[in-house]
């Protein structure tokens, strides 16, 4: 007799804990629906403060042509594949604005958005380029001055994880196109540079924000890889008596592009307010603010207005490199040129 | 054992091998536990308590304290609940497979709670198994309160029963037997005769389900998606506030978190004792029966 008891009781608490769960979701749902005059925009890693400042912008300027209707717009950062991997697998992203556009492409290839979404708004879907350089500790003790002091002897190296993080990537396809451009620089002369690079690479942090707390707040390596919107920040804001923007002679045009989630504003109702606020970006009031956070501004006027914050750089872009889909594909994807100067 | 080890009045002639031992053992704990909750509170108070407090009053911070509340009491009932289940069911009975279900309940404290994490998106995300079918009727888990609180149901899963099944396997069944002789109902027994019993392995089990759930990370970090004000629970605000330069703000709050797990650390240390104290009691009774 008690032996038949524990069976209905399991059964009973398999029901019970169904029913939790169920209401649970239920919960969840209710969540979800109430919080409909809501935006996320999910972005890479540097951008915390841009976005911080834009989303209080743009809710102010929604207000006032929206007879006063209040708009949240949050920003949830991390590394840009990473963070590209979570609106793929569901998390409820309006807007994407994203380390690069491979990153898009992905989410495209997934049905999220049409695949000509680059198209779709002005400069490539790109309201504000940076590029890569260097961060020093003050007065560069170990004198570095270009790419190719960075493999020298005793020099460590922080930069993020290829392969979770945008600004990784550009870090790596930066050194790459400049080891090319060498005299004499070939494939296999630009393959060993990245290998000596990356043994002097200490730590792979998995984005952008990772990498430089690892360099500015634990004091790790010599210098640091970053996207030039991180270094100014950390070399004018953070600690102006503590570090040193060093440009290379030559780095890479970095495009992290914004766009819309057609299918997640269409679920959650919000495709006018989420294409507002793309548009938003390019506006020059938007566009001051990026400045003001050091990502470069493409409107000419705003552009040449704050000239002054931007050091002269000598760039190339990803269509020199033969554009994202190649470069993903011949130095990311698994087996690829990254894994192989970095596993041997 | 312990008891007889820490009375014993040797105290006076200690070989310098024991003093040694014992000072390494002082300067371990001080500069691994003690020292890591000085630093989080000296770091928060850095700009003064006004501004510690006034980063916790955040309204993003709120939501965070909110969240890890509701999910940590949601966790505790669902897991409370099971884990009594599942402890009187694995210590009253004998059944093929008990054993098998004993090693199962374990699982989630060998498994790395990323992988934890990971295995809800599997079967959640849009891209795994039910996530879409999910979608289409409007019931969304991954990145919302239902997979965060998956996720910490299944860290804090074995804490309950684990504590209870001892206990339960040690008081043996012949006061339920008698009850069950007497003609009370199985609800009766459970809450009459076995809970009463277990009462305090029960409250430390549900406090250590609580420590933990407060402070689950990599599990929920998988399925969070990380929205501040949203999905954002108090240890991956933490980690969001310190990646922004924020120091103060993300000690504050880990200072908090901290006070929080502490004092339902210390709660269980009490109820430990208790047990201890009432552990020689029961043998005494049970051999005076035997």
């Amino acid at each position: 007799m008690t032996s038949s008891s524990p069976l209905t009781l399991t059964r009973r608490t398999l029901f019970g804990a169904a029913a939790a769960c169920a209401a649970l979701a239920a919960i969840g749902r209710g969540h979800k629906a109430s919080a409909a005059q809501a935006l996320l925009n999910v972005s890479y890693d540097p951008t915390r403060e841009l976005y911080a400042d834009i989303n209080h912008a743009f809710a102010a300027k929604w207000a006032s042509t929206h007879g006063g209707s209040a708009l949240a717009v949050r920003t949830s950062n991390g590394g840009s594949g990473a963070q590209a991997r979570s609106v793929l697998e569901g998390a409820p992203a309006d807007v994407v604005t994203l380390g690069l556009a491979y990153d898009v492409d992905m989410l495209a290839a997934h049905g999220l958005l049409p695949t000509n979404w680059q198209t779709r708004l002005p400069h490539n879907s790109t309201p504000f380029t940076s590029t890569i350089v260097f961060l020093t500790r003050k007065g560069n003790p170990k004198g570095i001055h270009g790419w190719a002091d960075l493999v020298r002897d005793g020099v460590q190296v922080v930069t993020p994880n290829p392969k979770t993080s945008g600004g990784a990537r550009w870090n790596y396809l930066a050194a790459w196109g400049w080891a090319l451009r060498q005299p004499g620089g070939t494939e296999d002369t630009a393959r060993a540079y990245l290998k000596s690079l990356f043994a002097h690479v200490p730590v792979l942090d998995a984005g952008a924000r990772g990498a430089t707390n690892s360099f500015v707040q634990r004091g790790l390596g010599d210098v640091l890889l970053a996207w030039e919107d991180e270094a100014l920040l950390a070399a004018r804001d953070l600690g102006p008596d503590k570090f040193d923007i060093v440009v290379p002679d030559l780095t890479i045009l970095a495009e992290p592009p914004v766009a819309l989630v057609d299918k997640n504003v269409d679920a959650h109702g919000t495709r006018e307010a989420a294409q507002a606020y793309l548009e938003f970006l390019y506006t020059p009031e938007a566009q001051k603010i990026g400045a003001k956070h050091y990502f470069r501004p493409v409107d000419p006027t705003v552009a040449a207005e704050s000239a002054s914050i931007f050091p002269a750089v000598k760039t190339f872009d990803i269509a020199s490199l033969g554009g994202w889909t190649a470069v993903q594909k011949k130095h990311f994807a698994s087996g690829g040129v990254f894994d192989q100067i970095y596993s041997k | 054992m312990n008891a007889l080890a820490s009375s014993s009045p040797d105290s006076a002639r200690r070989s310098p091998a024991e003093i040694a031992l014992i000072a390494a053992a002082y300067a371990i704990v001080g500069l691994m536990l003690v020292l890591p909750p000085v630093l989080v509170f000296t770091e928060a108070l850095r700009s003064g308590l006004g501004a510690a407090l006034a980063s916790i009053t955040d309204p993003d911070a709120l939501s965070a304290i909110k969240l890890t509340l509701e999910m940590t009491v949601a966790a505790v009932v669902i897991n409370t609940s099971f884990g009594v289940l599942a402890g009187w069911l694995l210590a009253k009975y004998r059944f093929p497979g008990r054993g098998v279900l004993v090693a199962l309940i374990e699982i989630p404290i060998s498994v790395s709670p990323v992988v934890a994490g990971l295995v809800w998106l599997l079967l959640f995300g849009t891209q795994g198994w039910w996530g879409e079918a999910l979608n289409r009727v409007g019931i969304t888990i991954a990145f919302a309160t239902p997979g965060i609180l998956l996720a910490t149901l299944f860290v804090t899963f074995p804490f309950v029963t684990r504590t209870l099944l001892p206990l339960m396997e040690q008081q043996g069944r012949d006061a339920e037997e008698a009850a069950t002789l007497l003609g009370a109902s199985f609800w009766r027994i459970l809450w009459g005769v076995t809970l009463p019993e277990a009462r305090w392995a029960l409250l430390s089990g549900v406090l250590l389900t609580t420590a933990r759930a407060m402070g689950e990370f990599g599990a929920v970090s998988v399925v969070s998606g990380h929205i501040p004000g949203l999905t954002e629970t108090m240890p991956l605000h933490i980690e969001t506030l310190y990646n922004g330069y924020q120091s103060v703000a993300a000690f504050s709050m880990a200072a908090l978190l901290a006070i929080m797990a502490t004092a339902t650390v210390g709660m269980r240390s009490l109820f430990e004792a208790r047990i201890r104290r009432e552990e020689p009691r029961k043998a005494e009774t049970a051999g005076g029966g035997a």
